[in-house]
């Protein structure tokens, strides 16, 4: 540690003093203090050079724009540097391991990104003649073969924009067929480990939440499921390999007894990563699972999206996909863009146009480069380096669940009992030392729980580094240091930021200071 | 492979160091019925010449738009973007980041929406805006549930001129929420009386501008009979380039803008993915949908960003949540950030004139063809052409001949016979008048 953030830890300023006169700039080395672009307007600047239009007649119908917009005025260098600036104060997967646990955040191949921007997929309409668009037809037909046999699920629907929207889109299928068999069902089963989005999804589809409690190993507790299931249900939305890295290892029992009420069985597909090769959900008894084009087959997750969530159905869903439908025809591929003939029954559209194209062209790129054989190895080399991890990490972490994990592995907080350091200050100084922090109190189920998902991108070497770095700081924490905890990260971008500030008097805009507000406004 | 850095030799030190005997006893929980015994039939690795092979071979196979006179619109839009957005957005640490839920070392991300959430703000002339959602369709789907939460009413008026798969979303979400969805009739370029329809039980009236036939309508009366009736105005834009030059929702008093906002810094991409705009008023803000930056300040006291009002988000509410939205359209977000800053005050008006001078010069050759008809007394950069002939068949023929003339509603409306005859055509400032001779040319001939 540096001598600076030693002076630094030793006087922690109070919230609100100015920041540490460290240089005269503010800035450190690499990381430069940037300003909004609003507070960088000059007059007369200008990023592009467009033509004066030729003359004519304006035919907006008097409704031109009379107020100035108030865009800020730069030139290209400025904005170059500016957003060069920005892009130096994030941590991503290109920088080092980002270990979020059911996140996935695995190498992002350039080759995917490079093809991505052909201009035979980047430069087309959606609503071109199909003549002019059977290649990049060819390419979604060729992921959705792909998908289908991985999954083992006979159907793919491709629109979804994301995990989120797929599962939207899986439950809109599940009530659609509950609906056309004049089957009216209230609740949906949740398993209280669950992603946030299960539960929102379900409401969003117009049910009520009914959480189901795991056991003492992790998993879902049958018999308390036994016991929420009846007629009234019309799903369990269920992740496998579960939030807590675990196999739902009782599948095929969960499944036949959702089955045996009527109900159907949603998975979250979200930790694919830690199976696919290696077990097909098809053959776990599953009726729906989205797949996260983000996740698992590494399209870039960009700061928060684009995503692209994907939907495998069974045949008893499959009538319901929503719209379009991409089908063999006698001109070649075409699409079903109205629910009429065989997409009579479809659930409707979910989103404009097809899908994000963008990203299948991604996601197929990524998965002819490692092949039937190299996905597989992908499976297991995720769970290798997730239960190497754990074995590492075993003497000083406290494990949540005894046993192997699939591809993350989830500890609590026991190892912090009496230390006066919270999980989030332990992960605060992992920042301090370089590292993004794992997902945090999640899942709900486990006390100040910690996710760790190291993704088969990470070297024998990088776990060995990692595992060092979290071993010295949980010693550290056990030995008293709890303010070096405290006062973490002193060496990021910025110390910890006040969210409750944030959210008493939000501020989620710009405005122009009073003094060059135009009169009257 | 070249992705995996594990070799033969670290998997055997590993297994040993965990203490099984081999990489199945990690995957012993799986059940022996539901064991891939074989691998999957599928090819099997391929190297960057043979991916890259392959892909471009289907890529080949497509006609794009800047190897043809290209005239589409209907809400995707071919624009230039600056060689330095793309350039931007490829830096890793954008590109390869996740949502910024350490906000220490994500101020970069962070720092980019807050002026996002500006510009957004700025363009459409309403209060906030949030970080982006999917696509314009879904952000005015859930405008239209928004507007439910804020009324706590379960009907929406939806206009004739409104995209059509953005009434689809909104009919599709809408039915399983349990809501009502009046949607009229598409009348292009005619008068629609939508007050007529607002009643009690209506939580908003949802028109676009330009809406979906180029028409530019002045929805400020519109808006007063909505809030005379307690109900919402949604103001759906899906050129948002328009605003460089049109009156924004917010001067019409709109409650809710649900925009698409690809024009700006994103390529077509067939389809998408595309970015979804939503912006609205500040005392709306907890009934939105997405994630918010706020700005804040760090334990030094320091200005920074974090993502804020979570209590709203599925993260935090589960089943009491505004959406089940988690992922949206950062790096989308990014690329239409990065895009109007290059372009800034006057070069977004100048852009948007561009266009709609474009539109003009190429609406005035067309209506100089014996037959044929623009339908729009006013426009931005697209209109309705009517053709003396079913105009699927003419943009087929004028496809297979290299010209992409536009979209025929046909494609949207098969049924209705009378709306056969029209095309939507757009210019943008990508066209060249060399483009705009032949496409007049093409259609004199397929039409003579």
């Amino acid at each position: 540690m540096s001598e600076w953030s030693r002076a630094v830890s030793a006087r922690p300023a109070p919230a609100g003093a100015p920041p540490p006169a460290a240089t005269a700039s503010g800035n450190r080395g690499l990381q430069i203090e940037e300003p909004l672009l609003f507070e960088q307007d000059g007059p007369g600047r200008c990023g592009v050079d467009l033509p004066e239009p030729a003359p004519f007649h304006s035919r907006l119908g008097g409704l031109e724009r009379r107020e100035p917009i108030g865009l800020p005025r730069l030139s290209e260098p400025q904005v170059v540097r500016h957003f060069t600036r920005l892009s130096q104060k994030n941590y991503a997967i290109d920088s080092g391991p980002y270990p979020l646990g059911s996140c996935t955040m695995k190498h992002n191949p350039r080759l995917n990104e490079k093809l991505a921007r052909l201009p035979g997929f980047a430069d087309l309409h959606p609503l071109q003649p199909l003549a002019t668009v059977q290649g990049v037809l060819e390419l979604i037909d060729t992921l959705a073969h792909w998908l289908k046999t991985l999954t083992g699920m006979p159907a793919i629907a491709l629109s979804p924009a994301a995990g989120a929207h797929g599962e939207l889109c899986g439950m809109m299928a599940i009530r659609a067929a509950l609906e056309a068999r004049g089957d009216r069902r209230r609740r949906v089963l949740v398993p209280e480990s669950a992603h946030g989005t299960n539960p929102a999804t379900a409401a969003t589809c117009g049910w009520s939440v009914d959480p189901v409690p795991a056991n003492a190993r992790g998993r879902v507790d049958l018999a308390a499921l036994r016991a929420r299931l009846a007629d009234d249900v019309a799903a369990l939305m269920l992740t496998n390999p579960n939030t807590c890295g675990l196999f739902e290892d009782e599948i095929l029992d969960i499944a036949a007894a959702v089955h045996e009420k009527g109900a159907f069985f949603y998975c979250d597909g979200a930790n694919f990563n830690a199976i696919i090769g290696r077990v097909r959900p098809a053959d776990l008894g599953i009726d729906c699972i989205h797949l996260n084009l983000h996740k698992t087959f590494s399209t870039p997750h960009g700061g928060g999206g684009p995503g692209s969530g994907p939907v495998g159905l069974a045949e008893s869903l499959a009538p319901f996909a929503p719209l379009p439908w991409l089908v063999h025809g006698p001109d070649g591929l075409t699409l079903l863009e109205q629910p009429t003939g065989p997409a009579a029954r479809t659930l409707g559209r979910i989103k404009a146009f097809h899908g994000q194209v963008g990203m299948f062209v991604r996601a197929l790129a990524y998965m002819m480069s490692h092949g039937a054989d190299g996905l597989r190895q992908v499976a297991e080399d995720a769970v290798l380096n997730a239960n190497y991890l754990r074995t590492l990490l075993a003497a000083d972490l406290t494990q949540a669940f005894p046993g192997p994990c699939m591809h993350e592995a989830l500890f609590d907080d026991r190892f912090l009992e009496h230390t006066g350091v919270t999980t989030l200050d332990f992960v605060k100084a992992l920042i301090d030392e370089g590292y993004h922090p794992m997902t945090v109190y999640f899942p709900l189920i486990v006390h100040g729980a910690l996710l760790i998902e190291p993704t088969e991108s990470e070297s024998k070497e990088e776990l060995d580094r990692f595992a060092a770095v979290l071993t010295a700081l949980a010693r550290a924490a056990r030995a008293g240091d709890a303010e070096r905890f405290h006062a973490a990260p002193r060496l990021a971008p910025r110390r910890r930021l006040d969210e409750t500030l944030a959210a008493r008097r939000p501020v989620l805009r710009w405005r122009p200071p009073p003094a060059e507000r135009p009169q009257g406004a | 492979m070249r992705y995996l850095p594990l070799t033969p030799h670290d998997r055997r030190a590993m297994l040993a160091a965990i203490g099984v005997r081999s990489i199945d006893d990690l995957f012993a929980e799986v059940p022996p019925a539901a064991r891939l015994a074989e691998l999957p039939d599928l090819p099997r690795a391929m190297g960057e010449i043979e991916v890259e092979r392959r892909l471009s071979q289907m890529a080949a196979k497509n006609l794009a738009a800047g190897a043809a006179p290209f005239f589409l619109g209907g809400g995707v839009y071919r624009h230039h973007v600056p060689a330095a957005v793309d350039y931007l957005i490829q830096r890793g640490e954008f590109l390869t980041s996740y949502t910024p839920y350490q906000p220490e070392i994500a101020q970069g991300t962070l720092q980019y929406l807050f002026e996002f959430q500006t510009q957004v703000a700025m363009l459409t002339a309403m209060e906030i805006a949030n970080a982006s959602l999917y696509d314009g369709a879904t952000a005015c789907a859930e405008a239209v549930m928004m507007a439910g939460r804020i009324t706590r009413r379960k009907k929406a008026v939806v206009s004739g001129g409104l995209h059509p798969h953005y009434r689809e979303v909104c009919e599709t979400y809408a039915r399983f929420a349990g809501f009502a969805v009046a949607a009229q009739a598409p009348t292009p370029c005619g008068a629609e009386d939508l007050e007529r329809h607002i009643d009690g039980e209506t939580a908003c009236v949802v028109v676009q501008n330009p809406d979906f036939y180029g028409e530019l309508r002045d929805y400020s009366d519109l808006a007063r009979a909505c809030h005379d009736r307690g109900a919402l105005l949604v103001v759906v834009v899906t050129e948002i380039i328009s605003l460089g030059a049109v009156r924004p929702p917010g001067a019409m008093d709109a409650d809710i803008v649900a925009a698409e906002g690809q024009s700006l810094g994103n390529m077509m991409n067939f389809g998408g993915p595309h970015l979804g705009l939503f912006a609205t008023r500040e005392r709306f803000v907890r009934q939105m949908p997405g994630r918010l930056v706020g700005e804040t300040v760090d334990a030094d006291g320091r200005r920074g960003w974090v993502l804020t009002l979570s209590a709203r988000e599925q993260h935090i509410r589960r089943e009491k949540a505004t959406s089940n939205i988690c992922t949206n359209a950062g790096l989308c977000a990014l690329a239409f950030t990065i895009h109007l800053a290059l372009l800034g005050e006057a070069g977004l008006v100048r852009l948007a004139q561009l266009n709609h001078a474009a539109a003009v010069a190429l609406a005035d050759r067309l209506a100089s063809l014996p037959g044929v008809r623009i339908l729009n007394r006013s426009f931005f950069n697209e209109f309705t052409v009517a053709l003396p002939r079913p105009a699927g068949p003419v943009v087929e023929t004028l496809a297979a001949a290299g010209i992409l003339a536009g979209i025929p509603l046909s494609r949207f409306y098969p049924g209705r016979a009378e709306l056969a005859p029209l095309m939507l055509v757009a210019a943008t400032e990508t066209v060249t008048e060399e483009d705009m001779k032949r496409l007049e040319a093409g259609l004199a001939r397929v039409l003579s």
